[in-house]
C-alpha cells in the first residue's frame, strides 16, 4: 500500500517541531549501529508492494517496506535473483532496512555490493520533501548519485520510500567444494582463484576448511569444479544461508561480534582466534571482548576498518573512526539532507 | 591573458606563478586556445589561465591560491568529454591533470592498480594484461580519455552491461577539496565506514573535488571471447531480439545496436564487413570458458533466428572481433563524415520503449530536415542519436539543439534520463530542469555546498540554478507524470 502521504506528513510535522524520528522497518536489524534513545517511530512496514517489475529490463521498483521474502519470491518466479544476496536477520526484514544498513551477502566480492545494484530511489529528506534520484535505467549520470549515497547511511540522510534495483538471472547451476587448508594458505588460495576467470560466487574459511561456491552455466561450473578439486559439499544451500544469516556455529552465543573489512589478500592478523573469514579474505569475523582501538589499528594497517557488529555496549561509537576532515564533511552532508537532525540522529556516529 | 586584467587579477597570477614551476602555468592568449573547449567544440571560452601541475603538491598549491583570491577552478583531463564539462567557466582557471600520469602501483594479490588521474583508460588494461588482468570500463574514447575524467563522468563502455560502470570498478580515491584539503575516500577493503562518498564522487563532473589518485579494481581476462554480428530488417525486430536474449537468462559481455545510417557510415569508414542493406545490426559479445561459450552461442543463435535475423556472422579470432568492434567504436567519427557537423545525444530509455522513441525521432528528423544516425548500447538502454547538420547554414545549429532537447525530454517522458554517460556539463543544464523538480535541484545544490561552500569548483556546470529553470519555463515533463502529447500517436 502506498503510505507516502502519511509518512510525508509525519516527517513534515517532526521537522516543524524539531522532533527526532526513529525510522522503523521490522526491527530485524535493530542490533546494528549505535544504541540511541529512541524518538518517535516512523513506521515503514505498511509502505510496501512492488511498483514495477520488468524481468527482461533487469530491474524491479518496490516500496521500502516490502519484505525481502516477498521480493525474492517475485524474482524467483521469473528466474531472477538479487545479486548481492543480502542477509535477512529476521523473517520480516524489509528491503528499506537492508539498504539502509548496506548489507550484502556471500556473493558480494564476486557480484558487487548492495549499493552497486541500486539504480534509483525516492526519498523523504529531513524537511519532509519527496525527492527522486536515479531511475530505472542502468546508466544515468544526471545529478549526483544520491541513490547510492543513501545505501549504508542508516536512515540518517533520508527516509527511503521507494527503490529500484538491478536484478540478474539466477545461475543455472551451483556447486560448493571443500578443501582442508590452514588459514594463511586458504587466504592465498582464495585470492589466486579470484585472479583467474573462474565462476566463483562465494568463499569462506573456518576451522581449517575452505569453502568455495561456483555459480553459472552448468558446463562452466563443471569445468571449473574439475580444475579446482576438493570434496563436494552436500546441503550447500543450507551452509551458505546459515553463514549469511549468522546461524553458523561460529556465530552462536552472546559474545560480541566484530567485523573486520580488509584488503582481501591481507595475511592472518595477529589477533585472538577464532576467526571466520568470508568474501575471499575481505570480511573477517571475531568473537568476544576486544580492545576497539587496537582492533581498529590492525584493520587500518591492512587498508580496512573494524566494526562492533553485535553486542557489548553499543552506546559509544561502533563504527571505525573517521578522519577529522571526512567527519566534518559528513556532518555538512547530514545537514544538507536533514538540517534539524531529526532522522535517526546518532545511529551511525554520535556526530551525525 | 584573457579577461580585462586589473590589479586583483595580476596579484592572483603572480601568486600562481610563485606557487608553480615556470612550465606549469599558461597565461598568454595564444597558449590558452587549446583549452577553450572539450569534445563539445561548439561551446568555447578562454580561461583566465591554465595550470599544468606535475604532482599533488602543486595541485594543492593551485587550489590554495585560488581559494585565497576567490577564483573558480575547472578541472580537466584529456578534454574528450562531450557535454562541455571542461569548458572554461567565466573568470575561472583551467586545472589540467594531464601531467599526473603515473601508474603508481599494481597490487597483484588484491587485484588492484593505483594510478594518477591523467593515466589513459586503455593504458591501464595494457599494463596489467601480462598478469592476466584488465580494467573493465571501456568507453569508446578509451585510447585518449583519462581515468580522472572517467571518474568525473562515471563512464561506462560497451562492456558495462556485464561488468559495470566506473562506480562499480573504483575502490578508492584521493581527492582534494576546493580548499586543497586532502581526503581519502574508500579503500581496498569492502564497504567503507560512514557515508558512501565514493559513489557520490562518481559522475560528479569535477564539482565536488579534484581527484589526484585512483585505486581501481582489476578483473581476470575472460578465457574466451566471441562476437556475433546479426542483421535485421527492422530496428523493432533487433530490439525484440535483445529482450529475448536477456529474458533467456543470458547477460552478454556487450550488446550493441546500430541503425541503417550508422551502419553505412561505419562500413564506409572502417570496412568491418557490416551488411549495408540491413535496417539494424546487433553486435553481441559472449565470454567465458570454451564449454560455456558453446552452449551460450547456440542459445543466442537460436534466439536471433527466431526474431528474424537475416544473416549471422561469428567472429572467434581476435582480429575479426576487433574489426567488428572497430566499426562500432568508430561510429561517431564515421557519422561525422556524412555532414559538416553532428550533434551527439546521450539519453537513456527503458529498452522496451526503443521502437516508439526511434519512430518519434524519425518523425522529428523529417520535421527539422536533419538526418539522424542512431547508435544504441542496447543492453543498457543508452541511446546515442547523432543529429547531422551544417553550422554554416543559418539556423541549422539552433535547429539541431532544439531537436536534441526534444529527444532528451522524450527520454525523460518514457522513464529514462537525459544523460547515460556523457554528463550534463554545460550542454544539458536546461534538460536538467525537465528531469528534476526545484526541490530536487535544491537538494543537489546543498550537496555541492557541503563540499564546496563557495561554489568554486567547475562553476556553472552540471546542476542548473533554480533561477535558470524558472526562466526557461520549459514544459516540465517530470518522470513521465505529465502526458507527452506526441506519445499517444504511436
Amino acid at each position: 500500500m502506498d503510505q507516502r502521504v502519511i509518512l510525508q506528513e509525519q516527517v513534515r510535522e517532526a521537522y516543524a517541531q524539531s522532533r527526532v524520528l526513529h525510522i522503523q522497518g521490522s526491527g530485524s536489524k535493530a542490533f546494528y549501529g549505535r544504541r540511541v534513545r529512541h524518538g518517535e517511530p516512523l513506521r515503514m512496514r505498511g509502505h510496501q508492494g512492488v511498483v514495477d517489475y520488468e524481468p527482461s529490463e533487469l530491474f524491479i521498483t518496490l516500496r521500502a517496506g516490502t519484505t525481502l521474502q516477498n521480493l525474492q519470491a517475485q524474482l524467483a518466479e521469473a528466474g531472477q535473483i538479487l545479486p548481492f544476496e543480502p542477509p535477512f536477520f529476521g523473517a520480516e526484514a524489509t528491503i528499506g532496512g537492508t539498504l539502509a544498513c548496506g548489507f550484502s551477502g556471500p556473493r558480494r566480492p564476486y557480484a558487487g555490493s548492495a549499493r552497486d545494484y541500486v539504480l534509483g530511489v525516492q526519498l523523504l529528506n529531513g524537511q519532509g520533501e519527496i525527492l527522486r534520484f536515479g531511475g530505472q535505467v542502468m546508466k544515468n549520470v544526471a545529478g549526483y548519485d544520491v541513490s547510492r549515497l543513501l545505501v549504508g547511511s542508516l536512515g540518517t540522510l533520508g527516509v527511503l520510500l521507494e527503490v529500484t534495483l538491478k536484478v540478474l538471472p539466477r545461475p543455472e547451476q551451483e556447486l560448493t567444494l571443500v578443501q582442508e587448508l590452514p588459514m594463511a594458505a586458504a587466504i592465498i588460495q582464495m585470492n589466486q582463484w579470484a585472479a583467474q576467470p573462474l565462476p566463483v560466487s562465494a568463499s569462506a574459511w573456518y576451522d581449517n576448511y575452505l569453502y568455495l561456491r561456483l555459480s553459472g552455466a552448468a558446463k562452466a561450473v563443471e569445468a571449473a569444479g574439475r580444475k579446482i578439486g576438493g570434496e563436494v559439499l552436500s546441503a550447500a544451500d543450507a551452509f551458505w544461508t546459515d553463514l549469511r544469516e549468522q546461524r553458523h556455529g561460529f556465530f552462536q552465543g552472546d559474545a560480541s561480534l566484530w567485523r573486520l573489512a580488509l584488503a582481501p589478500a591481507s595475511p592472518p592478523l595477529p589477533l585472538p582466534e577464532p576467526t571466520l573469514i568470508e568474501w575471499g579474505g575481505g570480511q573477517r569475523w571475531l568473537r568476544g571482548h576486544q580492545d576497539a582501538a587496537a582492533l581498529q589499528g590492525v584493520a587500518a594497517k591492512y587498508g580496512g576498518h573494524a566494526t562492533l557488529f553485535r553486542g557489548e555496549d553499543a552506546s559509544g561509537e561502533v563504527f571505525h573512526p573517521l578522519s577529522p576532515p571526512l567527519l566534518a564533511l559528513q556532518q555538512r552532508l547530514k545537514k544538507a539532507f536533514d538540517p534539524r537532525g531529526i532522522l535517526n540522529p546518532g545511529r551511525l556516529y554520535a556526530a551525525l | 591573458m584573457a579577461g580585462d586584467g586589473g590589479s586583483g587579477q595580476d596579484a592572483f597570477l603572480d601568486a600562481l606563478r610563485a606557487a608553480l614551476p615556470d612550465d606549469a602555468l599558461l597565461i598568454h592568449e595564444e597558449d590558452l586556445h587549446p583549452y577553450e573547449c572539450d569534445g563539445l567544440s561548439v561551446l568555447k571560452a578562454l580561461p583566465l589561465a591554465v595550470a599544468l601541475p606535475h604532482n599533488r603538491e602543486q595541485v594543492q598549491a593551485v587550489l590554495k591560491v585560488c581559494e585565497q583570491f576567490g577564483i573558480g577552478v575547472v578541472p580537466r583531463g584529456a578534454g574528450t568529454g562531450l557535454s562541455g564539462g571542461a569548458r572554461p567557466s567565466a573568470g575561472a582557471i583551467v586545472l589540467s591533470l594531464a601531467r599526473l600520469k603515473q601508474m603508481l602501483a599494481v597490487d597483484t594479490h588484491n587485484r588492484s592498480a593505483r594510478v594518477q588521474p591523467g593515466v589513459r583508460n586503455l593504458a591501464i588494461s595494457e599494463a596489467v594484461r601480462p598478469l592476466g588482468l584488465y580494467y573493465a570500463p571501456d568507453p569508446s574514447s578509451q585510447i585518449a580519455c583519462t581515468i580522472g575524467g572517467n571518474v568525473a563522468e562515471n563512464s561506462g563502455g560497451v562492456h558495462c552491461l556485464k561488468y559495470g560502470l566506473t562506480v562499480h570498478n573504483v575502490l578508492a580515491l584521493e581527492v582534494l577539496d576546493a580548499s586543497g584539503e586532502l581526503l581519502h575516500i574508500g579503500s581496498q577493503a569492502p564497504d567503507s565506514p560512514g557515508y558512501d562518498l565514493l559513489a557520490l564522487m562518481m559522475g560528479s563532473e569535477g564539482l565536488l573535488g579534484v581527484v589526484t589518485e585512483c585505486t581501481l579494481r582489476l578483473l581476470p581476462v575472460p578465457e574466451n571471447t566471441l562476437v556475433i554480428l546479426a542483421a535485421f530488417s527492422s530496428v523493432v525486430a533487433a530490439a525484440d531480439a535483445v529482450s529475448a536474449i536477456i529474458a533467456a537468462g543470458i547477460i552478454p559481455a556487450g550488446l550493441e545496436m546500430m541503425d541503417q545510417l550508422a551502419i553505412t557510415a561505419a562500413e564506409d569508414f572502417v570496412h568491418a564487413g557490416y551488411p549495408r542493406d540491413a535496417a539494424a545490426i546487433l553486435l553481441c559479445e559472449l565470454d567465458g570458458s570454451e564449454a560455456e561459450l558453446q552452449v551460450r552461442l547456440h542459445a543466442v543463435e537460436n534466439l536471433l533466428e527466431e526474431h528474424g535475423a537475416g544473416s549471422i556472422r561469428i567472429a572467434r579470432d581476435a582480429e575479426t572481433r576487433l574489426l567488428l568492434w572497430k566499426g562500432r567504436k568508430a561510429a561517431f567519427p564515421a557519422v561525422g563524415r556524412l555532414a559538416p557537423d553532428y550533434y551527439c545525444m546521450d539519453g537513456t530509455i527503458p529498452r522496451k520503449r526503443l521502437a516508439e522513441v526511434l519512430e518519434q525521432i524519425a518523425a522529428w528528423s523529417a520535421e527539422y530536415g536533419l538526418q539522424v544516425a542512431n547508435v544504441f548500447h542496447a543492453g543498457d538502454g543508452n541511446l546515442h542519436p547523432l543529429i547531422l547538420y551544417d553550422a554554416n547554414i543559418d539556423s541549422q545549429l539552433q535547429a539541431a539543439e532544439a531537436f536534441g532537447q526534444r529527444i532528451l525530454e522524450l527520454c525523460v517522458a518514457v522513464g529514462g534520463s537525459i544523460t547515460g554517460e556523457h554528463g550534463v556539463g554545460v550542454e544539458k543544464l536546461d534538460s536538467m530542469c525537465a528531469q528534476f523538480t526545484p526541490a530536487e535541484l535544491a537538494q543537489l545544490h546543498r550537496i555541492k555546498a557541503a563540499f564546496d561552500p563557495e561554489g568554486r569548483l567547475n562553476p556553472g556546470k552540471a546542476v542548473p540554478s533554480l533561477h535558470r529553470c524558472a526562466e526557461l519555463g520549459a514544459m516540465h515533463v517530470h518522470h513521465g507524470q505529465l502526458p507527452f502529447p506526441e506519445l499517444e500517436r504511436f
